[in-house]
């Protein structure tokens, strides 16, 4: 088992025809994604990627059976695109574009709460079942399969622990990649509700930086609701206040809130240790699942 | 990322929406704060034009009555130094006469994910050490930004807030007006504090924050126009950085630190701490850099003076292994002697072909990310013994 994508998901890529909606249309293809149409308005009857290209997604999920997009649109238009893969009667929708005008993510965000289609990102690498299927961006060969689900907001960091379990034999069910971004789709306590509920999942990561509450939500809720076992990582502790460390959500407030420490304190509160290095996460995990 | 409006540009918007705000004009010397007060009419405030809080207590404000304070003022605010910015111009202002002072603001909540309209009667002070100290002083309204914000919306945060019966409509319009500014301009915050009321029951905006959301800025040419000015001021490398287009902050340490993504620079910052040393920058390349880009890099994080030794960490997804060799060779072969040891991991795309290309005789190279932290920090200490 895993979560959200696995090797029956039918794939339509809004974008397919750009260079990097292309180039990881064929990657995706390449690691076992079942990639079956492209959307771009205009481009309706070309072929890209190997697969046909539809003007709509509604066309793509009509002919096609699509049941999941992943969106690599610019940011002018990517809010629209999101809109237009929420219209679609899809399963799930992964935005990896960066840089999304955050009004237009606010009406995404009204939008998700009247459909039943689950939005991963924007701003993300995406998400990957390894040994089955990856949406979005992630370099499929660090992967492996095995029976921990990871959660994170940021790409590279997600590469790096991912790297870390692997290199001691700890393969992964699934790993999703939320986004950077002030205001996303699927948050921590959802992707921590999947896992919880996944049989093959034994031990979770969880990989938050600095910037809103999104992590003291994910604290409470594992307190409440999780038992699978949980470590964390915090990154951005040596933030000063008031600079923006790169991601658009990744800022500690003037006054304080969104810090590290406010957030290694609640999931200690709620059980989870924190590693101070990515290392000692792999620690934590091995010994959950030993 | 936000981009700051100048206070004169935010009132400028403010006022050509509708919102009263006292008269007032920009000058870049003396001359010409003499020349604005004489027209506007003493008493007059000045005030420096530079985008941080704070700026009253630091000196950057003062009410002057005559010519003799308005030179003394404007000798001792321009050129001076205001928490790291350089003031090079102020804004010469009518000095408004105010029984009460309010706070109207619009925000992005991001826990909500809706934008946030405020209202509070505590206005002139830091509205932040407010939220803290007294949440409840401060009325919040939610929107959805599907309709936008409803006039009732507006006069129940104005009534919640416990604002003046006399003066209610006229900040609620003000509200209203500041919503549909942050929402056309695609601004992420609003701000009016303070919100000046009147002896005659007149309001009026004394101080005018306006941050644009820098991802729209491609839908705001209007705005993006002023940010060339609004950019003038901030740390030289900061600046250098912006042209460069990296996501960089300074820092008070001697690492320096280049990686890719955000969330692995943090980290790669966390470890260096975690290791005993301090941290000199934060420097994320993005997603996908080329060997130029690599080597621009390098470049900011040398012309660092503070810098001692350079840690180099990239883990390639989308970025190549052999672009970052490459890169990383064209800035250290320009060199007879390097002049600070670099320590390099590559993990992730063609790490293997880029191990191949990296010339070792120029840099150190290990293999996980702790160890190359822990080796930097070392090279750090060598240097200050």
């Amino acid at each position: 088992m895993s979560v959200l994508v696995d090797d029956d998901t039918r794939v339509v890529v809004q974008g397919i025809t750009g260079g990097e909606g292309k180039f990881h249309a064929e990657q995706m293809m390449e690691y076992g994604t079942n990639v079956v149409a492209g959307a771009v308005p205009g481009k309706g009857g070309q072929e890209a990627a190997g697969v046909p290209v539809y003007d709509t997604v509604h066309e793509a999920v009509e002919e096609e059976n699509a049941d999941t997009s992943v969106i690599f649109v610019p940011p002018a238009f990517a809010g629209d695109a999101i809109f237009e893969a929420l219209d679609s009667d899809l399963d799930l929708a992964v935005a990896i574009t960066e840089g999304i005008p955050t009004q237009d993510m606010a009406k995404v965000n009204k939008r998700l709460s009247e459909t039943d289609t689950r939005l991963v990102g924007p701003n993300c690498p995406g998400l990957i079942t390894p040994g089955e299927a990856k949406l979005g961006i992630l370099p499929g060969n660090i992967f492996s399969e095995g029976k921990v689900g990871l959660v994170s907001r940021s790409g590279t960091l997600t590469y790096q622990v991912v790297d870390n379990l692997t290199n001691r034999g700890i393969g992964q069910t699934t790993a999703i990649g939320i986004g950077g971004d002030p205001i996303i789709g699927t948050d921590f306590v959802d992707a921590l509700e999947l896992f919880e509920n996944d049989d093959e999942t034994e031990a979770i990561v969880m990989c938050g930086e600095i910037g809103g509450e999104d992590e003291e939500e994910a604290a409470a809720f594992i307190d409440e609701h999780v038992d699978t076992p949980v470590a964390g990582f915090i990154a951005g502790r040596t933030a000063p206040p008031g600079k923006r460390m790169g991601h658009a959500g990744a800022i500690v407030s003037g006054s304080g809130t969104g810090t590290a420490e406010s957030k290694i304190n609640a999931l200690n509160d709620a059980g989870v240790p924190v590693g101070d290095t990515p290392e000692e996460v792999a620690d934590h995990i091995e010994e959950f699942i030993a | 990322m936000a981009m700051k409006l100048h206070e004169y540009q935010a009132k400028q918007v403010f006022a050509d929406a509708g919102v009263p705000t006292p008269s007032s004009q920009l000058a870049s010397d003396v001359d010409g704060v003499l020349t604005a007060a004489e027209e506007i009419g003493y008493p007059v405030a000045v005030k420096a034009q530079v985008q941080v809080g704070g700026r009253g207590k630091a000196g950057g404000i003062e009410l002057v009555e005559n010519d003799e304070e308005a030179r003394e003022a404007a000798e001792s605010i321009i050129g001076m130094d205001l928490k790291g910015y350089h003031v090079g111009q102020v804004l010469v202002e009518e000095a408004v006469d105010f029984t009460d002072e309010l706070y109207v603001g619009i925000t992005m909540d991001r826990g909500e994910g809706k934008p946030v309209a405020m209202v509070s009667t505590k206005g002139g002070v830091n509205i932040e050490e407010v939220a803290e100290e007294d949440p409840d002083a401060i009325a919040r309204e939610h929107i959805d930004p599907a309709f936008g914000m409803h006039p009732f919306q507006a006069r129940k945060a104005v009534y919640d807030a416990g604002v003046d019966k006399s003066v209610a409509n006229d900040v609620a319009s003000v509200l209203t007006t500041l919503y549909d500014l942050w929402e056309s301009r695609d601004g992420s915050d609003a701000e009016i504090n303070p919100l000046m009321v009147t002896a005659d029951d007149e309001v009026i905006a004394a101080d005018a924050v306006m941050n644009i959301d820098e991802d729209a800025l491609f839908r705001q040419p209007e705005l993006a126009e002023m940010e060339e000015e609004a950019a003038s001021g901030g740390d030289e490398l900061e600046q250098k950085a912006d042209e460069y287009g990296f996501d960089y902050v300074r820092l008070e340490g001697n690492v320096g630190i280049i990686g890719n993504g955000a969330g692995l620079v943090m980290t790669t910052l966390d470890l260096v701490d975690y290791y005993g040393g301090e941290p000199a920058n934060f420097l994320d390349v993005g997603g996908g850099a080329k060997a130029a880009r690599i080597a621009n890099a390098l470049d900011m994080v040398f012309s660092d003076d503070n810098v001692d030794s350079v840690v180099f960490n990239i883990f390639g997804g989308i970025t190549r292994g052999d672009e970052v060799a490459k890169g990383i060779n064209e800035a250290l072969e320009q060199f007879d002697e390097i002049p600070k040891p670099v320590v390099v991991r590559l993990a992730g795309t063609n790490w293997e072909e880029g191990m191949e290309i990296l010339n070792e005789d120029l840099v150190t190279v290990e293999q996980t990310l702790e160890d190359a932290v822990e080796r930097t920090v070392a090279y750090a200490e060598e240097v200050n013994e």
